[in-house]
């Protein structure tokens, strides 16, 4: 169960959802709600699942990918769902950007026509109102000249600036949620805090709710208001930021924080986390975790650990988290 | 713009000066028409004197340059064997021979290019694999190969076509499928990879998640630039148009350019090999720079110039 | 303590390449490095940070000599770099090492790991081949695989364990030098740490100097002694890891620490305005005034060299050096 401090109804809700890739588990369990207009961060290493999660839920995944559970969007369930509500869905209510903009965007279409198609998929404007639309959200997310813009192709923009009209794109549709999938990190670092302030600023103008998919705890601790920590295939910790700075439970998420380099203060070695993530075809019995775990106890080889509730809001999946203060001051 | 054309059509024109210089030495080098034309028991005096007539008796360099200064002035020789001008001998074959290439020309296109797609947005499908073998076996088998067996199904055994001769429409079926399924098979092969390549780029995935309808993901997003390397090939079979029926045209005896080629290089014809040879040069290097030109439409990356540079 | 001739020493390194614009366009020289000068002392690191274009890979395959400079020089151990493709000039590769961003590009893949780290031993013609296997053994060990591992194939291991087997493999020879472009840029998270502390320990074990190149000024004071911020070609700032991240003194600098993610960041962020601009249409004076947000008239006109401030730091600004009063941004001409 997610441990989020929802209240009212959530706007995505995701209960046991598992992936796998030709009979290799991707994703073994994920629950998460996202609240209309919050910020959530999918944090994790590269086939940890975070972006799988979403694919999945928006049914982008080939159809090699073998889905099961429930991907609820308010009262419409998607898993399963036909493709026309699908593609009502993608792009309106739920809008995603990918990693790498160049490459995101088709390279023999002009930018306008490639914001003008969703909005006559979404909003049903078409002709010179549509053209006007797609100006006006090229200057909403901080395109110089956008008028002139609109009939640019894809390679004569910066790879900032391409991500700008990835994210004019999503806004076409007025989504409740956009879903960032490490938004960032094929951009330099300059260009990435320009990204991630222009995010925010656009969600306070359009109280839209955001995911944000990184590898980068940075990124996230700064966007969101809630963070997910995910670990080959499922989430093993969920906590509002500043809790999940403060008191990190899970050994994981300790370990990840450990090995950011510090911005100051002496500098001592990194507490890198040993070894390496498990192949899919080998996952551990128990805590998938267990085999890196400088905490690991018999039982954690036994079973897959399920979450422990640590405060409002606050779960991690690990045995021992429930006494993780003491585990923290041993760790010191 | 029009520096790149100029460039293009320079290079165009070096191209073909190259092909018919090479063609040139070739022919002198594999023997002596005069001979040949003449017989092997005709007597010297003849011989030369047909030398002494066309020339071949003068040393090799200045033959090139004679026959290099009559193209530019538009003369391409006389046949030895009848003394009519080659040019008019090799156009005169040419509508033969397009009744067969043009037709195959929309096999190709109209069974390969969906034939491609279809295998590649049902990719390891039964359908897919069955285009795939097919396409590999047209593609593996020599059109001689493929001819025969046509004949002897549909000719032979069957008796419901002609085996060949240029007596109607019927005549030109054998032929025309016997070029249209090869070519058909190299699309087909190369539509399929093209697309498969473009279904796996990011954009693909963009377009879906804007939910555009998977049909029109793949009209509006895939097509169009799978599209680009396609348009090599089918430039390349429109540069063939002429020349790539020579094998077929033998094994059919139809009266076509290809079967010209062969009957003047066997006679040691040259001004008609030598044309013959002009004439496919052209239009294979008219057919690169058209693809050239095509391919600045069809990809805007060609077009302009990038505003940023990697270091 | 200091010897006389540092390890390396680059002066004025100047590269430029041409670049075509557009398939029917004319070519366009771009100084992708204009004026470097840089030491690396032995034993210690120098980190060169900046984003992409900024020339430091460029500037890492100068100081190997991989590339000739178009102006400028390079000395290593106080004797300017011989010739590339001369005898000398290969016989000083085993000086001087490269470890690249992608291990697995890096690496051949129809050799084990342990037949590739020894082959720099057979080309410089170093020890039998019992005394190479005993140190291929040992630089497994030194770089923390195990010594089964020499039997792998380079897709047989992980990421961070195909950079160690690069590591172990540039450190072959021992090098006087290493120099590491974008070494972790490729890895995950808890794999950059691990390759961070294992090149601390190399440096501590095998006392190489090196140059780490990357765009990560985390790693970089991580791991480095002295720190170089390159904007366009030239370095902007030079310092002491801890001076220039806690009191940058040029604003690009200011801007790059401010841009760093970073969990409970208080304060407002400085967000640049604009794209780094193409090396191939460099502004007047000091290439950043556009970008800057204090620049003044002077900016536009003159460039600022990189000179010591009473402090010791080295600042190419004539805001920081006190040449101007801090302006409000200078804004560039429409394109």
């Amino acid at each position: 169960m997610p441990a989020g401090v929802v209240t009212g109804a959530p706007l995505v809700a995701i209960r046991g959802l598992r992936v796998a890739f030709d009979g290799q588990p991707a994703l073994r369990g994920i629950d998460l709600d996202v609240a209309p207009g919050e910020a959530v961060g999918l944090v994790g290493e590269s086939g940890c699942g975070k972006s799988v999660t979403w694919l999945a839920a928006l049914g982008l995944l080939p159809a090699r990918a073998a889905i099961a559970g429930q991907v609820r969007l308010g009262e419409t369930e998607l898993l399963g769902a036909p493709a026309t509500t699908l593609e009502k869905v993608r792009g309106g209510r739920v809008a995603m950007i990918f990693q790498d903009p160049a490459s995101s965007l088709n390279p023999v279409h002009r930018i306008g026509r490639q914001i003008t198609e969703a909005l006559a998929l979404h909003r049903g404007i078409t002709g010179g109102a549509a053209r006007s639309e797609a100006r006006r959200l090229l200057d909403q997310v901080g395109i110089p000249d956008a008028g002139r813009r609109l009939d640019a192709y894809p390679h004569e923009l910066s790879g900032g600036q391409n991500q700008r009209v990835m994210i004019a794109i999503a806004l076409a549709g007025r989504p409740e949620l956009l879903v960032a999938d490490e938004p960032t990190t094929a951009l330099d670092v300059t260009i990435q805090a320009q990204i991630l302030a222009l995010l925010q600023q656009l969600r306070r103008e359009t109280g839209m709710a955001l995911v944000l998919i990184s590898h980068d705890l940075g990124v996230v601790a700064e966007t969101c208001e809630r963070v997910c920590v995910m670990y080959a295939g499922r989430i093993v910790e969920e906590a509002p930021t500043a809790r999940l700075f403060a008191a990190p439970a899970h050994p994981y998420t300790r370990g990840l924080l450990g090995a950011l380099p510090p911005m100051d203060g002496p500098r001592r070695r990194l507490s890198a986390i040993p070894g390496g993530v498990p192949e899919p075809w080998a996952m551990p019995p128990g805590c998938a975790f267990a085999p890196r775990c400088p905490h690991r106890i018999g039982p954690c080889d036994g079973a897959v650990p399920s979450d422990a509730m640590l405060a409002t809001g606050h779960r991690a999946a690990c045995i021992r988290a429930t006494v993780a203060p003491l585990l923290a001051e041993a760790a010191e | 713009m029009l520096r790149f054309l100029l460039g293009r059509i320079g290079r165009a024109a070096l191209t073909i000066a190259m092909v018919v210089t090479f063609a040139f030495v070739v022919l002198r080098l594999s023997g002596d028409p005069a001979q040949i034309i003449m017989g092997a028991d005709a007597p010297p005096e003849a011989v030369d004197a047909f030398r002494t007539a066309w020339g071949l008796d003068q040393p090799v360099w200045v033959q090139y340059f004679h026959y290099f200064g009559a193209i530019l002035s538009g003369d391409l020789g006389r046949s030895m064997r009848d003394g009519r001008d080659a040019l008019v001998l090799v156009t005169e074959r040419i509508p033969a021979t397009l009744a067969l290439t043009l037709p195959a020309l929309l096999i190709k296109i109209g069974l390969g290019i969906p034939a491609g797609i279809y295998a590649a947005l049902h990719r390891n499908s039964l359908a897919d694999r069955i285009v795939m073998v097919v396409a590999v076996a047209g593609f593996t088998v020599p059109s001689f190969v493929l001819g025969l067996l046509l004949v002897l199904v549909f000719a032979v055994q069957l008796g419901w076509l002609p085996s060949g001769g240029q007596e109607g429409w019927r005549h030109a079926i054998l032929p025309v499928i016997t070029l249209g399924l090869g070519g058909a098979a190299v699309l087909a092969r190369f539509t399929r990879s093209a697309m498969l390549e473009v279904l796996g780029q990011p954009y693909i995935r963009t377009a879906s998640a804007k939910g555009v309808p998977w049909r029109a993901v793949v009209t509006r997003h895939a097509l169009p630039n799978a599209a680009i390397p396609t348009v090599t090939i089918i430039g390349f079979m429109v540069g063939s148009l002429i020349a790539g029926a020579v094998v077929v045209e033998s094994v059919f005896s139809w009266p076509g350019v290809g079967r010209l080629l062969v009957v003047a290089v066997a006679n040691r014809d040259l001004a008609v090999v030598q044309c013959i040879l002009l004439l496919v040069a052209t239009t294979m290097v008219c057919a690169n720079l058209v693809v050239d030109l095509l391919y600045g439409l069809l990809d805007p990356r060609l077009r302009s110039a990038p505003r940023r540079a990697g270091a | 303590m200091r010897e006389a001739a540092p390890l390396l020493r680059a002066e004025g390194l100047v590269r430029r390449y041409a670049m075509r614009r557009g398939a029917f366009g004319r070519s366009v020289e771009v100084r992708a490095v204009a004026g470097v000068s840089l030491t690396v002392e032995r034993g210690r690191t120098l980190g060169l940070v900046g984003e992409s274009g900024c020339g430091k890979s460029t500037t890492g395959r100068l100081v190997l000599g991989m590339e000739a400079p178009d102006a400028g020089s390079v000395a290593f151990e106080g004797k300017p770099l011989p010739s590339p493709g001369s005898a000398a000039w290969r016989a000083q590769r085993a000086r001087m090492q490269m470890v690249f961003q992608d291990p697995l590009g890096a690496l051949d893949r129809r050799l084990p790991v342990g037949a590739q780290i020894a082959e720099p031993l057979e080309i410089h013609g170093i020890g039998g081949k019992a005394e190479r296997a005993a140190r291929v053994e040992a630089l497994l060990g030194a770089v923390g695989l195990r010594a089964d591992q020499a039997m792998r194939y380079p897709h047989e291991l992980s990421g961070g364990q195909r950079q160690r087997a690069v590591l172990a493999r540039a450190l072959a020879t021992e090098p006087a030098l290493l120099v590491c472009d974008e070494p972790i840029s490729a890895l995950d998270v808890s794999i950059q740490a691990q390759v961070m502390n294992l090149l601390v320990d190399l440096q501590a074990q095998f006392g190489m100097g090196v140059l780490f190149v990357s765009h990560d000024l985390r790693a970089v004071r991580q791991v480095s002694h002295r720190v170089a911020v390159m904007y366009l070609g030239q370095i902007v700032e030079e310092g002491e890891p801890d001076a220039v991240l806690h009191d940058p003194a040029h604003p690009y600098s200011r801007a790059l620490v401010s841009a760093i993610p970073h969990p409970g960041r208080a304060g407002q962020r400085m967000v640049l305005q604009g794209d780094p601009p193409n090396p191939a249409d460099r502004p007047s004076g000091c290439a950043f005034h556009p970008r800057c947000p204090v620049a003044s008239a002077l900016c536009a006109r003159e460039a600022p060299v990189l000179k010591p401030r009473p402090d010791g730091r080295l600042v190419a600004c004539h805001v920081a050096q006190g040449e101007a009063a801090p302006g409000q941004g200078i804004l560039a001409k429409a394109a």
